[in-house]
């Protein structure tokens, strides 16, 4: 299914652009033209912007679709409840921002939204670390753990081009509010055409039987590069892209657990709340055994490169693998 | 307008008072000087500008109303309840668990309500949700928007007013409850909102202010609005918290969750014109019965 190429530099062939998600295209960037290709399939579609279309890759369908394109402005409180009201008179509204003021309008979108069962999508750019030089403002290591405690909300992370513009698709045609993470910096591509999405279905992209290592967005390409480290050591770890953080799918958690007896989480988020949590809540409720939860230890960012930032807070293949090590140990 | 039209909507106007009062009463807490204040300019809207009746109100070229100051939506239950929305079983239900009729309005089991209202400022963008959808859709319906004064203060409001002005939303009436008290006190002792009419205006909002319980003025300042173009509308109404109800009217502590006593409610239905047996079923819980 998945091949764990660990450099965007040295692409195959395989890599050659399949669907619209191009390898190196940012995860935006594959939004924002999944929403052009979609438009004619979901005619109700409309998308709302508060002056950053060209951060979230929405300037697509802006450029495409002008009719369907509504501009709010810096004022994302007024954007998320009014796409509550949009969709409460039949319209299929994707509210498009940076993560970090989903976070800001996050009432709005749990009165106005799902407390109101409206039918919206909320897209969130620049998510984590991954936004690198803008620093710890701008870097929401929260909104997942946020999202996910509002009832009826569903939490996606995706991890490639392709998986985005899967995704994509798979919310419009989703009866219920989203919430979704995009990102900022050049994706690898590590899925290939044959990758099937579906929301709430984790998927196994390379096997192994000492440990799982589970992953969401950027840290699912981390987790591959992981198994690479530990494969040269002997260790034969499964990689998991568990795209769907809620509902998080407990039958794959079940069986990664019963199945190699170890799991390792990587996100770019805080390790309380996020996919770790989401995680560990499975494994707790139906098979008990050692976990080890990379991510962003419950400290702000700063400004960097979004790979030095990596590899500063601990997020990277060779922290991954470290975590692994660790949790076999405790096997 | 017809006088017709002005004599029916104040009679609906008395009897949602009584019936937001049995609400509020039975429920054991709630809101009723907001309640009360808002009354006359629901009971007109209802009557003359929305479709809220059984088998009517899921009318996609309804018009809306969108009660933004949501902690008041016992007068909304009360106006429904004698549209026949509301079984006359469910009369003695507010704030009951198990139920639908929830202290604060949630669409989820009583859609007629259109959004989920009750922290303030939402329901305001939502109308422009609403307002802005419509318009691209083609339909040509209104939507009314009943907003608090104490809710002047949330920020969320004044990116609204630029939205709404900015896309020219024409088919979005506003309508300001000037009651001048919230939670605790006067407006002017807790965070001033005045000059209110000034600061729409500024923002570029065709304003009109009226007495909020003159349902000539109410009747006309509506009519007036519908005829704006390319401008979104706010109507002030100036009116009086616990409006009706003599020892609640320009009570603060009649703000919210105050228990209403029996002998209270009695003293307030008889100054709505409910007397000796005809309280019998407002005490009991089966006021809706019949209708």
């Amino acid at each position: 299914m998945a091949h764990s190429g660990t450099d965007s530099k040295t692409k195959t062939k395989q890599d050659e652009p399949v669907l619209i998600g191009k390898a190196g295209d940012s995860l935006r960037e594959a939004f924002g033209k999944a929403l052009v290709k979609y438009a004619d399939e979901f005619p109700e579609m409309v998308v709302l912007d508060a002056d950053i279309a060209g951060g979230t890759g929405t300037h697509h369908f802006q450029e495409a679709r002008p009719d369907r394109f509504f501009q709010f402005g810096i004022a994302e409180q007024n954007m998320m409840a009014t796409a509550g009201g949009m969709a409460g008179v039949g319209l299929l509204p994707v509210v498009t921002t940076f993560a970090v003021f989903c976070l800001r309008a996050i009432e709005q979108a749990r009165l106005s939204i799902a407390y109101s069962e409206r039918n919206v999508k909320i897209v969130a750019s620049h998510p984590g670390l991954d936004v690198g030089p803008d620093g710890g403002s701008a870097q929401a290591l929260e909104d997942l753990a946020a999202y996910r405690a509002i009832p009826t909300m569903t939490v996606i992370s995706p991890c490639d081009p392709l998986e985005v513009e899967l995704a994509t698709r798979a919310i419009l045609a989703f009866d219920g509010p989203v919430y979704m993470r995009s990102g900022r910096s050049p994706a690898r591509r590590i899925l290939d055409e044959s990758y099937e999405f579906e929301i709430g279905k984790g998927r196994i992209l390379r096997d192994g039987s000492d440990v799982t290592l589970i992953g969401c967005g950027v840290e699912t390409a981390r987790a591959l590069d992981a198994a690479e480290i530990l494969e040269g050591e002997g260790v034969s770890a499964r990689v998991v892209n568990m795209s769907t953080i809620k509902p998080i799918d407990h039958e794959l958690v079940k069986r990664c657990a019963e199945e190699t007896g170890a799991i390792v989480t990587a996100e770019d988020h805080n390790v309380y709340g996020g996919l770790g949590s989401a995680v560990a809540e499975a494994v707790a409720q139906h098979a008990p055994c050692p976990m080890e939860l990379v991510g962003v230890q419950d400290v702000f960012g700063e400004s960097g490169d979004p790979e030095e930032l990596a590899e500063h807070y601990g997020l990277t293949g060779p922290h991954i693998a470290e975590a692994a090590r660790k949790v076999i140990r405790r096997k | 307008m017809t006088t017709d039209n002005l004599e029916t909507s104040r009679e609906f106007a008395r009897q949602i008072r009584r019936d937001a009062l049995a609400l509020l009463y039975h429920a054991g807490s709630g809101h009723p000087g907001g309640s009360l204040s808002s009354a006359d300019l629901v009971a007109w809207l209802w009557q003359n500008e929305l479709h809220y009746r059984a088998g009517e109100w899921e009318r996609e070229d309804r018009n809306r109303l969108v009660l933004s100051k949501g902690h008041c939506v016992p007068i909304i239950y009360a106006a429904a309840g004698n549209s026949g929305l509301i079984d006359p079983s469910e009369a003695a239900d507010l704030r009951h668990i198990g139920t639908r009729l929830q202290g604060h309005a949630h669409v989820g089991d009583t859609p007629w309500v259109e959004t989920s209202t009750g922290s303030l400022g939402q329901g305001f963008s939502v109308s422009i949700g609403m307002a802005m959808g419509l318009r691209h859709r083609g339909i040509g319906s209104r939507v009314y928007a009943i907003v608090g004064d104490g809710e002047m203060q949330e920020g969320e409001i004044w990116e609204g007013a630029m939205c709404a002005a900015h896309h020219g939303l024409d088919n979005l009436t506003a309508i300001l409850d000037y009651n001048k008290m919230q939670s605790d006190d006067l407006n002017e002792n807790i965070m001033g909102i005045a000059p209110i009419v000034d600061k729409w205006r500024s923002f570029n909002w065709e304003v009109q202010e009226i007495d909020g319980h003159d349902m000539e003025q109410i009747a006309s300042a509506v009519a007036k609005a519908k005829e704006v173009k390319g401008r979104p509308q706010m109507i002030v109404a100036h009116t009086i918290k616990g409006k009706g109800v003599s020892y609640m009217e320009g009570v603060p502590t009649w703000h919210g969750s105050a228990k209403i006593k029996k002998d209270e409610f009695i003293t307030a239905l008889e100054e709505l014109g409910i007397t000796n047996e005809d309280m019998k079923p407002y005490l009991n819980g089966t006021f809706w019965n019949g209708q």
